[in-house]
C-alpha cells in the first residue's frame, strides 16, 4: 500500500506539480507554528547573508521579516532555511518552506511550469557594465573597441555579444572560467571592462585592489527581476506575500519611514491613514490585523530604508538605485494603491 | 713485553660524512642530479618565502574590523578570528556553545583509558562509547529534554557538524561494511545477492547524487507535511554510501586470509560467528587497516558535500562568510583556514593508523 502511495505521489508531483493541495492552508500552518519558515540564498552578499552572530540579513531577509512582522507584530519569527539554487523549488513544493526570498529570476518558463507565483519583484537585476574610472567612460555605448574580461560559456557571455551587434560596435572578449579569476583579470588591468548582472558587479567591486578606482556604468542591457515566490495554489498567502512587499514600497512613496510612523499615525492625509490601517480596508482583505502594513514600516523600515541599509549608501555595496528607485523617481518600483 | 696499541681510527674524510657528504651523495651524485637540485632550491626559494611572508610576517592579526587588514599586504586573519566561534560551531547559539565543548570533551575523556595499556576494561568502554555517547551527544546537541533548550539541526554547523557527519559515518559504516562483505563472500544465495546488489549501487552512484537525492527527491515522495530532517537524510546517506566502500575493503582483507585458517576454524567446531569473530576478522582488520583510514579520511572530506544541500560544515559556514558585505575579498584567507583544520585532522588519522599498525603487528607484515 505504502509503496503505491509513494509512486502515486511521485506522479501526481512530477506531473501536475500545480495541483491545488495546499489552499488556504499554509496562512493557518503558519499561525499555528508561530514562525514564516524562508527559504534564503545560502549567501550573497547584501541579499541574504549571516553575520558573525548568525544573524540574518539583506534585501531578501527583509522580505520575510516584513511578512513575519504583517502576521505576528515581530519581525524576528521567522525561521531560515538556507538554499542552494537546485533545492529551492523542490523546497517550496514539498511545503519544507513557506516562502522562498532568495534572489530569483522571474521568468514565463518558472512561473507556468513549476507550481510557482512570484509576488513582486524587490530587485530589479540586469547585466551591467563596470570600468576603470582612468578610462573616463560615462555610457556603455562609448565602449567600442574595449576588451571584456568575460566567464565563458554564461548568459552575460551571450547578452553581450547581441548588444555589441545591435549596437553596430566591436570588442575584444579575454574569457574565464570562473569569476574569481574575471575579477583578478580586471584587477591586473588585463581588460577594460568586466560585465556581470549589476548586483554582483557591486560585490565584486570590493574584491578590487582598489574599489574606489572602479565605477558601474548606468546602462542594464538584459532583464533580471528578482522577487519573494511562493507555491501555487495558496492565494491567501500569495496575496499576504505580495502585499508585505507593496506596503514597503508604498510607504517608501508616502514617506513613511520606520522612524516617523508612529507620528505618521495622527496624519490627514487619507492615504497614509488607510496604508496605516487607520480607515479603509485595513487588514481585513489580507485576514491580518489592522496595523500589519504599520508593522512592517516600524520593524522592518519601508522598501527605500531596507534597499539602503542592505545594499546601497549605509553598506558596503553601495548600488545605486537606479531601476530600483521609486517610479515617481526614474525607477521601475511601483506598487498598486493601498485603498 | 711492548703492547701493541693500535693507531686509532682515522675520522673518515670530512667529504663523505655529514651535511656534506649527504648532499654529496644525495643531491649532486651526478650533473643531472645537481641541476636538478639546484632547480629545486631556486622553486623553494620562490615559493616559501613569500608564503611565509604572506602566512605569518606580512599578516594582520589584531583588530576587529575590515578597516583593521587595509593596509597590510599579507593574509588578514582578523577575518577569521571575528568568525572563529560560527566556524567551530555554526550558527549554534551562543549561550549554548558549553553543550558541544562538553559533548567533545566527554568524547577525549571516555577514549583516554583505551589508549592505556593496563586498562582492562576496554572491551565494555568501547561498547559504551558506541552505544550510549552518540545518544548522549544527541542529547547534548538537540536538547529538548533535562532542561536543555532544543536546538534545531539547521543551526548545527561548523567544525562540530563536520566532525558530526564524519563520526556517523564512521561509526556505522565499519560494522555495516563487515556485515556486507561477510554477506558477499556468503554462500547463501539470496544473502550474497542482496550484499552485492547493495554494494555495487552504492558504489555506481556519486555521494553528491545520494545526498541531492535525500535533499531534493526525498522530500517529494514523502506524504505531505512529514519533515524528515535534512541532516538526517544526509547522515544516512553517507553512511550508506560509506558502508559499500567499507565493505570492499573489509572483503580485500578477507580473502587475503589463507584458506587453512577457515579450514581450522571449522576444524576446531567453532560457528560461523565465532569463527569469525575469533579467528578470521581479527587477522582481516588488521591487514586492511591502511585501507578503513584511508575511506574514514576520504569520508572526512566527503563531508564538505553537504554544502550542496545547504548544510553548513567547516567549508560551507566559511564559504557562506565570504558573503558577508564587510568581509569580502577574503576569500583565501576562509579557504587557507579550512584547508589546515582538514589536514590537522587527516594527518592525524593517519598518525594514528601507522601507530595501530604498529602495535597490532605480529610479524606478518612484509
Amino acid at each position: 500500500m505504502k509503496k503505491i502511495h509513494v509512486i502515486a505521489s511521485a506522479v501526481a508531483l512530477t506531473a501536475t506539480l500545480s495541483t491545488n493541495a495546499f489552499a488556504g492552508a499554509t496562512l493557518d500552518a503558519v499561525k499555528k507554528k508561530g514562525f514564516v519558515q524562508c527559504g534564503v540564498s545560502i549567501g550573497l552578499p547584501g541579499f541574504s547573508n549571516a553575520d558573525e552572530k548568525g544573524n540574518w540579513s539583506g534585501l531578501d531577509v527583509d522580505v520575510c521579516r516584513a511578512v513575519a512582522a504583517a502576521l505576528f507584530a515581530d519581525a524576528n519569527m521567522v525561521k531560515y532555511t538556507p538554499l542552494t539554487a537546485k533545492e529551492r523549488f523542490t523546497a517550496l513544493q514539498s511545503g519544507e518552506i513557506d516562502m522562498l526570498s532568495r534572489n530569483t529570476t522571474w521568468t514565463l518558463t518558472r512561473d507556468s511550469s513549476l507550481g510557482l507565483n512570484f509576488a513582486g519583484v524587490n530587485y530589479y537585476d540586469g547585466q551591467g557594465f563596470m570600468v576603470t574610472k582612468k578610462l573616463g567612460v560615462k555610457s556603455a555605448l562609448e565602449l567600442d573597441g574595449a576588451s571584456f574580461c568575460i566567464q565563458a560559456g554564461t548568459t552575460t557571455e551571450l547578452n553581450l555579444a547581441d548588444y555589441f551587434r545591435s549596437n553596430n560596435m566591436k570588442y575584444t572578449p579575454v574569457t574565464f572560467d570562473t569569476s574569481d579569476e574575471t575579477v583578478k583579470a580586471f584587477d591586473a588591468g588585463r581588460c577594460d571592462a568586466l560585465t556581470s548582472d549589476q548586483s554582483q558587479l557591486y560585490a565584486l567591486r570590493i574584491k578590487l585592489g582598489n574599489p574606489d578606482g572602479a565605477t558601474v556604468l548606468p546602462e542594464v542591457i538584459s532583464k533580471e527581476p528578482l522577487g519573494p515566490v511562493t507555491a501555487q495554489g495558496d492565494d491567501e498567502w500569495y496575496k499576504i506575500v505580495r502585499w508585505s512587499l507593496f506596503a514597503m514600497v508604498n510607504a517608501e512613496e508616502m514617506g513613511i519611514t520606520s522612524g516617523n510612523v508612529d507620528a505618521k499615525m495622527s496624519s490627514d492625509d487619507p492615504n497614509v491613514r488607510r496604508l496605516l490601517g487607520q480607515e479603509g480596508i485595513k487588514g481585513s482583505g489580507l485576514g491580518l490585523a489592522d496595523g500589519w502594513a504599520a508593522n512592517i514600516i516600524k520593524q522592518v523600515g519601508n522598501y527605500g530604508e531596507s534597499f539602503e541599509r542592505n545594499v546601497g549608501q549605509g553598506s558596503s555595496l553601495k548600488i545605486a538605485r537606479g531601476q530600483n528607485a521609486l517610479w515617481n523617481k526614474g525607477g521601475l518600483q511601483y506598487a498598486p494603491p493601498i485603498r | 713485553m711492548s703492547v701493541h696499541t693500535p693507531h686509532p681510527d682515522l675520522p673518515p674524510p670530512a667529504n663523505i660524512v655529514g651535511v656534506i657528504g649527504w648532499s654529496r651523495s644525495n643531491l649532486f651524485s651526478t650533473p643531472l642530479n645537481t641541476a636538478l637540485s639546484l632547480f629545486a632550491l631556486y622553486l623553494i626559494y620562490l615559493i616559501v618565502p613569500p608564503m611565509i611572508n604572506w602566512i605569518f610576517l606580512d599578516a594582520t592579526w589584531v583588530g576587529d574590523t575590515r578597516e583593521a587588514c587595509a593596509s597590510g599586504t599579507g593574509a588578514c586573519w582578523v577575518f577569521v578570528k571575528v568568525r572563529i566561534n560560527q566556524f567551530m560551531y555554526g550558527f549554534f547559539p551562543e549561550a549554548e556553545y558549553w553543550r558541544i565543548n562538553l559533548a567533545f570533551g566527554l568524547l577525549v575523556v571516555l577514549a583516554i583509558p583505551l589508549f592505556i595499556k593496563r586498562f582492562k576494561h576496554k572491551g565494555r568502554l568501547a561498547a559504551f562509547i558506541l552505544i550510549f555517547y552518540p545518544i548522549i551527544t544527541f542529547q547534548l546537541f538537540s536538547g529538548g529534554n533535562f532542561g536543555l533548550t532544543h536546538v534545531e539541526t539547521s543551526k548545527w554547523g561548523g567544525l562540530s557538524l563536520t566532525l558530526i557527519l564524519a563520526g556517523v559515518g564512521i561509526v556505522a559504516s565499519l560494522p555495516l561494511g563487515i556485515v556486507l562483505a561477510l554477506g558477499r563472500r556468503s554462500k547463501m544465495p539470496i544473502v550474497k545477492s542482496v550484499c552485492v546488489v547493495f554494494i555495487e549501487f552504492w558504489r555506481g552512484v556519486p555521494l553528491i547524487t545520494v545526498l541531492f537525492m535525500s535533499s531534493v527527491m526525498l522530500p517529494l515522495f514523502l506524504p505531505e507535511g512529514t519533515n524528515f530532517d535534512k541532516l538526517l537524510r544526509a547522515m544516512i546517506g553517507i553512511a550508506l554510501f560509506q558502508s559499500a566502500y567499507m565493505a570492499e575493503v573489509i572483503r580485500g582483507g578477507l580473502a587475503a586470509i589463507p584458506k587453512g585458517q577457515y579450514e581450522a576454524a571449522e576444524a576446531l567446531g567453532l560457528s560461523f560467528w565465532k569463527s569469525m569473530g575469533l579467528i578470521i576478522l581479527p587477522q582481516a582488520l588488521k591487514l586492511v587497516i591502511p585501507g578503513i583510514v584511508n575511506t574514514f579520511i576520504a569520508l572526512f572530506k566527503d563531508t564538505t558535500l553537504v554544502l550542496i544541500i545547504g548544510l553548513f560544515d567547516l567549508l560551507a559556514i566559511i564559504q557562506q562568510a565570504f558573503a558577508d558585505p564587510d568581509w569580502l575579498g577574503y576569500s583565501i584567507e576562509g579557504y587557507v583556514f579550512a584547508a589546515s583544520i582538514f589536514w590537522i585532522f587527516c594527518f592525524s588519522m593517519s598518525r594514528y593508523s601507522m601507530s595501530l599498525e604498529k602495535k597490532l603487528n605480529t610479524g606478518h607484515a612484509r
